[in-house]
């Protein structure tokens, strides 16, 4: 049994966290470095930036908060949002990403996955899927479109068939978002996550609806999911990395065990220009 | 201070492990020529991607005999995930022959259902013939693992720490003299994995200069 991996997601703009964080104690509620370093001492097993502006001038303020995170943190992360060539990726490799998340110019450029792949392995290279269930007659069996450009164009790609797709074109893992669940906090959509993690040999991981523990539960059991992304969830303090690590392992899960409850917060990176 | 050669041959991201081994208080240095190892107290080589274009660009650099040479007058060397794999005979997922430091070959990891491919994330080590990476009582280190190969060596004597992957147990870490490798990401795996660098660091600092 492969452990289970719970991935706290930070959307951020132009260097800071955009939706606030309510966490006790923080210095900065809107500094991603410090959230980041707290996930991580809290026992997060990864961590996902995606940078929401994606705008030209941000490029370098999302670098430089790259290279910050990579001096502070000691778990994997991955950076997505607006990448969209070989040398994009370069760059946020370079300055510490550990994986990259590509998502709209996956759908319009096919060949990026793969050239990132070849480059880097395939390891690092995450495609993001944003997926919206199908309106169909009553009765038919269910399927999702890809959505793209922050879920305001359709596709017209099958989901299923596209994750298919991007595995073949190298893609190592798939970040499944269901645009229907996301910021609802109603549950994941399940049948979409086991729809995918059954079409691909990568990990999946679950994104977009979870509201509390029992959705998370059914994203990494019966959706079958690797991994969930916790965004609001954690950031407004509903609950915290140990509290889901230990009622997830309580239910007979496998994961890497919370950190001890008591220790101290990592020391804090040194204060930064922004 | 101790400073560490990190073979930079274009295989994948140095910086995290760069950072790691700073954070040691140790001073690291990028090595890209055989020239450059001569001032190092230890060298890691590090590295993602396949087993044929890495074993490639250790060519191109002209790096392959030289590792070898290291290693064979008992320079004292840290393979990290690919960077375990290259130590070997040859791999599954290529054509060309290894380092040839260990003997033994890297196979793919056993299809399994339900057990996505890469083998990514968190697992606990279960503990081999005891090293300075995981001496004996080491108390349970989960590590972060991403691979789709695993090594497959001739003499189990030099597994210091096996994962269990599906059905299987395949080889997480191994030690040989002065060769030591990690499959895993000790540079990503929290604080358990700077407890092994740093033990990895001692041992190093401990040699006769």
């Amino acid at each position: 049994m492969v452990a289970k991996r719970i991935i706290p997601c930070l959307d951020v703009a132009d260097g800071r966290v955009v939706k606030g964080v309510n966490f006790v104690g923080l210095r900065d509620a809107g500094d991603p470095v410090e959230l980041a370093c707290r996930y991580d001492a809290a026992g997060a097993d990864e961590l996902v930036f995606l940078d929401i502006a994606a705008s030209h001038q941000g490029r370098t303020t999302l670098v430089d908060l790259v290279r910050h995170t990579a001096e502070a943190v000691t778990i994997p992360f991955t950076v997505g949002g607006g990448i969209g060539s070989v040398d994009g990726i370069t760059e946020l490799l370079r300055a510490g990403a550990d994986k990259v998340s590509l998502n709209s110019s996956a759908v319009r450029t096919p060949d990026l996955v793969t050239a990132g792949a070849r480059r880097f392995g395939a390891q690092c290279i995450v495609v993001a899927i944003d997926a919206r269930r199908r309106q169909l007659p009553a009765g038919a069996a269910p399927a999702w479109d890809v959505y793209v450009k922050g879920g305001r164009e359709n596709t017209g790609l099958d989901a299923v068939a596209w994750a298919r797709q991007v595995v073949a074109l190298g893609a190592g893992e798939i970040l499944l978002t269901s645009m229907d669940g996301d910021g609802t906090q109603a549950g994941y959509d399940l049948g979409l996550t086991r729809a995918v993690v059954e079409a691909v040999e990568v990990p999946v991981i679950a994104s977009g609806g979870a509201g509390c523990i029992d959705h998370i539960a059914a994203a990494l059991s019966e959706g079958k999911a690797a991994a969930a992304l916790l965004a609001s969830l954690l950031h407004d303090g509903v609950l915290t990395v140990e509290e889901i690590k230990a009622d997830l392992l309580n239910r007979g899960l496998v994961l890497r065990p919370p950190a001890p409850p008591l220790r101290p917060p990592a020391p804090l990176p040194p204060a930064r220009p922004l | 201070m101790t400073r560490i050669g990190l073979i930079d041959y274009g295989m994948g991201n140095l910086h995290s492990v760069r950072r790691a081994i700073e954070r040691l208080g140790a001073e690291v240095v990028p090595v890209q020529e055989a020239a450059a190892m001569q001032a190092c107290k230890a060298l890691i080589l590090p590295g993602v991607g396949a087993f044929d274009p890495a074993m490639q660009r250790l060519e191109q650099a002209e790096l392959i005999e030289p590792l070898r040479d290291w290693c064979g007058s008992g320079g004292r060397l840290l393979g990290i995930c690919l960077g375990l794999q290259l130590l070997f005979q040859g791999s599954e997922e290529g054509q060309r022959e290894g380092l040839s430091l260990l003997a033994g070959r890297v196979r793919a990891l056993p299809r399994t259902p339900d057990h996505p491919i890469p083998h990514m994330g968190w697992a606990p080590l279960l503990p081999g013939t005891p090293s300075p990476l995981l001496p004996p009582d080491h108390p349970p280190a989960w590590v972060y693992f991403v691979h789709s190969f695993a090594a497959d060596p001739i003499d189990s004597a030099c597994v210091t720490a096996q994962v269990v992957y599906g059905d299987a147990r395949v080889t997480a870490a191994v030690w040989q003299q002065n060769v030591a490798a990690c499959q895993f990401h000790p540079e990503k795996s929290g604080p358990v994995g700077q407890q092994m660098l740093r033990r990895w660091l001692r041992w190093v600092e401990s040699a006769a200069a």
